[in-house]
């Protein structure tokens, strides 16, 4: 008998095991992800400043947020950087795939050198990139000793134009990235199907046209939701080449929540601009997630 | 145009001529150039005295080589108020990054095992939870994560940093170890709970031992977005802030004179150990970064 209760707890906690192992990982998205996400939702409808305070003020504080100049420019500010970035790096990415792709030699030389970018932190990335784009030492400097007088490069001291240079050090970081999932895509396509169009009369520039890019649909709404999702959360390199400036003009979402949060001691301010940031990334995400986890059922 | 009958398999069927083949070389090599750019100018401008960057040409060769930046960045730099360089903040992404790499990766092993071959109820769904959590804007959890690391004591210590990046760490590596045993056949776990092998035996004599370049992935993975964190370190970090904070003090300090060699030795310095694992595990890497896009 009492053996028969001992194999029968055994084989019930083999039931159970794989459970309790899962657990605690679960438990802990649940409290540190969703717990948290939850509880600041609950703050940018109170109206804490320096510390959290459960005095609940409705939508008060998004009608602040969306009155606020500086916020305005944030929202600007990254719906330029991002199209940009997204635009420029699927562009160079793509380009840079198809010409790899064209049976070229050294291609294992070129390849980890258009994607060691992406091992680099952007701190690194924004103080090479700084200093390089600084007027007074970089670029303008170095063009103007190599003779071109003229040349003249003042962006990143400019309201109107820092924000490119982020643009630039931020594609220099991860189009190699974009070019290695287009070009996994290439390499995925049958060569029969080419090889028949081909025979059809098809000219190369229809062949990847009509053909190629087309196929490679996944690999394009693979790089927009990994491009979007990086650009909204896009901060470290904000900090390291511009720091938000000269003025506010380089301002980001990123930076304005922690700004708000923690410098201007808006605590409930803050809160609300981290849920508009989460909602624009879940509305990318979520749908995206869920399709990738239907299919593979 | 000409057939190409005798390409490879992976390679592209579409053949170029002669003139479009030397116009695609000096695209790719100005790609190339412009990548190269700014490791370029970190080094050189690293081993040159000051005044060749301030008076002289960003891109020049040195014409005194010297090692004094690489030195006053590792161990006489300003930064923040103290002059330590930045070896004790290495010291501290080091301490950070080891134990954060190595419990993520574990815990991802056995959730990947888990909601593979352990398969329940909802299993997806909690899945789907844990993995968006890689997603979300931390911002959105940066000021309740502040509250309960003061709470636990662990405020601005390296054992709040792993913690964090453990907590954020682990749906990239269930991810990672979801999909390698995915493709693994279950019959063989089965065949062995037939033989009466249990949970751990069967994850430690069957999964594990083919495990290994997944568990390389993960751990590139886990060490190069850790290593290269700002955000959680700038937040959390107190005084024991990561090699990413202090750089970015060290180049951002307002006082006395610019010193841009300094700058660019602190930033190789900072690079120096994802580089490292990039050039000798460039593979994984690549790997790592395909299987975080492309998830299916």
């Amino acid at each position: 008998m009492a053996l028969d209760t001992m194999t029968d707890f055994r084989t019930r906690l083999q039931d159970w095991l794989p459970k309790l192992v899962l657990a605690p990982s679960f438990a802990v998205t649940l409290l540190f992800v969703y717990g948290f996400i939850a509880f600041t939702v609950v703050l940018s409808f109170t109206g804490s400043k320096m510390l959290p305070r459960f005095d609940f003020v409705g939508f008060e504080n998004y009608a602040k947020l969306f009155a606020l100049q500086h916020w305005h420019i944030a929202l600007a500010n990254i719906a330029i950087f991002a199209s940009l970035y997204i635009v420029i790096c699927t562009s160079i990415g793509l380009l840079l795939a198809i010409l790899l792709d064209q049976k070229i030699r050294g291609e294992g030389v070129l390849r980890p050198i258009y994607l060691y970018p992406m091992a680099l932190s952007f701190i690194v990335t924004g103080t090479a990139w700084k200093w390089f784009l600084d007027p007074g030492i970089g670029l303008e400097r170095v063009m103007r000793l190599w003779g071109w007088e003229s040349f003249s490069f003042t962006w990143i001291k400019s309201n109107d134009l820092a924000l490119y240079c982020i643009v630039i050090a931020a594609v220099w970081q991860t189009s190699g990235f974009v070019m290695a999932m287009f070009l996994a895509g290439l390499r995925g396509i049958d060569n029969e199907i080419l090889k028949a169009a081909q025979i059809d009369g098809a000219s190369n520039w229809q062949l990847y046209r009509r053909i190629v890019i087309p196929l490679l649909r996944p690999a394009f709404l693979s790089a927009f939701v990994i491009l979007s999702h990086l650009a909204i959360k896009s901060y470290d390199l904000v900090v390291a080449l511009t720091g938000g400036g000269p003025g506010r003009s380089t301002e980001m979402p990123a930076t304005f929540m922690y700004s708000y949060t923690f410098t201007r001691n808006q605590m409930g301010i803050g809160a609300s601009s981290a849920v508009i940031m989460l909602m624009t990334i879940a509305a990318i995400m979520v749908p995206y997630l869920y399709a990738e986890l239907k299919e593979k059922k | 145009m000409a057939s190409a009958s005798s390409s490879a398999m992976q390679d592209t069927a579409v053949s170029t001529g002669r003139v479009t083949r030397t116009f695609v070389y000096l695209v790719l090599a100005l790609f190339a150039l412009f990548y190269l750019l700014p490791l370029y100018v970190m080094g050189v401008n690293s081993v040159k005295p000051l005044v060749e960057i301030t008076s002289g040409n960003m891109m020049a060769l040195p014409q005194v080589w010297t090692m004094a930046p690489w030195h006053s960045a590792w161990s006489t730099a300003q930064i923040g108020v103290e002059p330590t360089g930045l070896k004790p903040y290495f010291l501290n992404s080091i301490l950070m990054v080891v134990p954060a790499v190595a419990i993520s990766t574990i815990v991802g092993a056995l959730n990947g095992y888990i909601l593979t071959k352990w398969r329940f109820r909802g299993d997806t769904w909690v899945f789907g939870l844990m993995l968006f959590s890689c997603f979300i804007p931390f911002q959105i959890v940066l000021i309740p994560m502040a509250m309960v690391l003061g709470q636990l004591g662990l405020a601005g210590s390296v054992p709040g940093l792993v913690l964090v990046h453990v907590v954020y760490g682990i749906g990239f590596t269930t991810l990672y170890f979801r999909n390698y045993y995915a493709a693994f056949p279950t019959e063989l776990v089965r065949a062995a709970q037939i033989d009466g092998a249990g949970f751990f035996r069967i994850f430690w004599r069957i999964l594990l031992p083919v495990s290994g370049p997944i568990a390389v992935v993960s751990v590139i993975w886990q060490f190069t977005n850790i290593w290269n964190d700002f955000l959680f370190g700038a937040s959390f970090g107190g005084t024991s802030q990561p090699m990413t904070v202090a750089l970015n003090n060290l180049v951002q300090s307002s006082t006395g004179v610019k010193e841009y060699n300094v700058h660019f030795a602190g930033a190789i310095l900072a690079a120096l150990p994802t580089l490292f694992v990039y050039v000798v595990a460039g593979r994984y890497f690549v790997r790592g970064l395909m299987a975080g896009s492309v998830k299916g």
